[in-house]
């Protein structure tokens, strides 16, 4: 016999029989994997730079010994110089730098506290891999975005715990006191949604001093975020409250002497999350990108730290863009976690919907 | 006498006056039918017994003791006089099994051990007709009449001594009226519950009630022992609603 599912293993089932969604969740899972083990996938560390590689494109990965033996995966020399119209150009040299899976690179923590040194692939010195290029003073972007991916990923996860805790509070409050409470919090979050968010979030940054250190730009960052951000949630949340606290369960469960607290727990809250789940996965780029402006604009994280915003201030030139397109790199990368942020979003409401037609109030 | 209702008045903000001086009595076993036009006041004078509405003013009573303020119905009362709403398919939170939901309404019971409780969910689930190894399931798995049921074997949880039924039939198709209706006859000689049956459905109002009340406009303006008020209704009111109501039976 086929085993009894509660809706939520069905909503679940529903999401996991979605393509699309699977595969942003791997995505998904795969960037984060990254951002954690950055230290570790990341040939270079985020002070690693090279003053003879400005901008040198993406290193070809060979196979094959100049003289035609085969050596296995290495790297060549890069040696820059100038072409007649005097643009940068590499030209490959015959030195061979083989590529070493899990050498020894330089020493870092491995996820903040275990003393390590490999990496997962990296080349000896001076042979340098570029697997995405490199930005004006050499840096490996690929290197770089995995850092970065830690600031970028990280800023929208917090940022959407945050605004929903404040959210999930304010709406909850609004939605089951109503009267007056309800009237002046849900006029706070409409003066909140009334600026423009980018203009609200350059004011706030200016309030903030410039003289902070990097975990406090993005701690700050977080904090401005999230203050813009829970005021939509709130809504959201107080319009579902509204609505399910007159849901005929709910009634029920008063006539059969459940706390107010009791309700809220059981038969509310966990209503509200299955919604929310959505629209919160649907928030998170907002904040990346948000991130992501703030930095680009010199507001956000600053070098030598790396966020996708702050590498992609380099590529606010075209011809830096014509001569080193792989410098948009981080916009691919942002790209896709928006993107997918987005198909898993719809695809959790999707989940949720069809058990929840057909099911309208009723007295 | 088992609930006395003095007085009662609610009306709700924009003017609706839903409830204009109700008084109403029960006797234990005497199975009242409440009848009238949609908007008379039927699910308001239901809530209000209930405790999920306030009223303006007005008195309750129940075995004879007061519980006039909402907070007073919070813990005897609660225990003793239950519902069972018109709709099925929403008052069954689809988030929990039937076991959670079942032991939901036991909150207010003297704590008992497991054994106990899936006993008593065993024996409620035997008096509306459905197996004990449903349990496990959950409200979406069920239809219609299937979900009234376990409604109702919520409600017979805590042993009540009288059951609120508001339009319990209604949402269901009129085989399944006809099911529930013959648990709902066998129902008082099992466990003694009275009944107050809010309905639209003269023919279950027949079947199950000794006293039918009508009510219109927010007033019980007849209400009368069945076979009287079947027979010879005395308020024009009445006398059209039957009308109305035969005629449209015997015409479908
Ligand atoms: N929450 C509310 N706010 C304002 N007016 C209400 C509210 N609930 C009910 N009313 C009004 O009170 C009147 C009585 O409503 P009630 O639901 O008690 O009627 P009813 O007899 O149960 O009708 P039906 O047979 O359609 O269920 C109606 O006019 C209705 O519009
Ligand atoms: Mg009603």
């Amino acid at each position: 016999m086929e085993k009894p599912r509660s809706e939520t293993g069905l909503a679940w089932q529903r999401f996991t029989s979605d393509r699309a969604a699977l595969a942003a969740l791997w995505v998904l899972g795969a960037l984060y994997a990254a951002a954690l083990l950055a230290d570790v996938a990341a040939p270079y560390s985020l002070k690693d730079e090279s003053r003879e590689h400005p901008y040198c494109p993406p290193t070809a990965i060979h196979l094959l010994a100049p003289d035609g033996r085969l050596i296995g995966p290495h790297v060549r020399g890069m040696a820059m110089a100038y072409d007649t119209f005097r643009r940068r150009v590499y030209r490959a040299t015959p030195e061979v730098y083989p590529l070493r899976f899990f050498g020894k690179g330089e020493p870092y923590r491995l996820l903040g506290f275990l003393p390590f040194d490999r990496h997962l692939f990296i080349v000896d010195a001076p042979g340098r891999v570029y697997l995405l290029g490199a930005d004006s003073r050499g840096r490996d972007i690929f290197s770089r975005i995995l850092h970065g991916a830690r600031v970028s990923l990280t800023i929208g996860l917090f940022g959407v715990i945050i605004s929903f805790g404040i959210g999930l509070l304010v709406g909850g409050i609004a939605g089951y006191w109503g009267g007056r409470v309800d009237d002046v919090l849900m006029r706070v979050c409409e003066m909140v949604m009334m600026v423009p968010g980018f203009y609200l979030l350059l004011a706030l940054r200016a309030a903030v001093p410039d003289s902070l250190d990097p975990l406090q730009v993005y701690a700050a960052i977080i904090i401005i975020l999230s203050f813009i951000g829970w005021a939509g949630l709130a809504r959201v949340i107080r319009g579902m409250c509204l609505s399910l606290k007159e849901r005929d369960y709910v009634l029920a469960a008063r006539t059969m002497g459940l706390t107010d607290m009791e309700i809220i727990v059981r038969h509310v809250l966990p209503h509200t999350i299955s919604y929310s789940l959505a629209a919160v996965t649907l928030a998170v780029p907002g904040y990346i990108l948000g991130e992501s402006a703030l930095s680009l604009i010199g507001l956000g994280i600053q070098d030598p730290y790396a966020s996708w915003g702050n590498m992609l201030a380099e590529a606010m030139s075209i011809v830096r863009i014509q001569f080193a397109p792989w410098i948009l790199w981080p916009a691919f990368f942002i790209g896709i976690t928006v993107l997918s942020f987005n198909v898993a979003g719809d695809a959790l409401r999707d989940a949720w919907d069809p058990l929840l037609k057909g099911r309208g109030e009723s007295t | 006498m088992l609930l006395k209702l003095e007085g009662l008045r609610k009306s709700y903000p924009g003017g609706v006056t839903a409830l204009d001086d109700v008084s109403l009595d029960l006797m234990p076993g005497e199975h009242v039918s409440l009848v009238g036009e949609s908007g008379c006041g039927k699910t308001t004078l239901a809530r209000v017994v209930m405790g999920l509405v306030a009223p303006d003013a007005g008195r309750v009573f129940f075995e004879g003791r007061e519980f006039s303020s909402v907070r007073a119905r919070r813990g005897m009362f609660c225990r003793k006089v239950r519902m069972v709403f018109q709709d099925p398919f929403t008052s069954l939170d689809p988030r929990y099994s039937v076991r959670a939901i079942l032991g939901e309404a036991l909150r207010l019971e003297p704590r008992m051990t497991r054994g106990e409780e899936l006993a008593r969910m065993r024996g409620v689930l035997a008096l509306v007709r459905l197996p004990p190894d449903i349990l496990a399931r959950y409200p979406h798995e069920f239809s219609g009449g299937e979900r009234q049921r376990i409604a109702m074997a919520r409600a017979l949880m805590s042993q009540p001594s009288l059951l609120i039924l508001d339009e319990a039939l209604s949402s269901l198709d009129v085989l399944v009226q006809q099911d529930i209706l013959s648990v709902l006859e066998e129902l008082p000689r099992r466990t003694g519950v009275t009944y107050l049956f809010i309905a639209h459905n003269l023919r279950a109002v027949r079947r199950l009630s000794r006293r039918v009340a009508v009510m219109r406009q927010g007033r019980i303006i007849e209400c009368a022992g069945r076979d009287e008020l079947f027979s010879s209704p005395s308020h024009p009111y009445t006398q059209a609603l039957l009308k109305a109501a035969f005629n449209y039976e015997v015409s479908v």
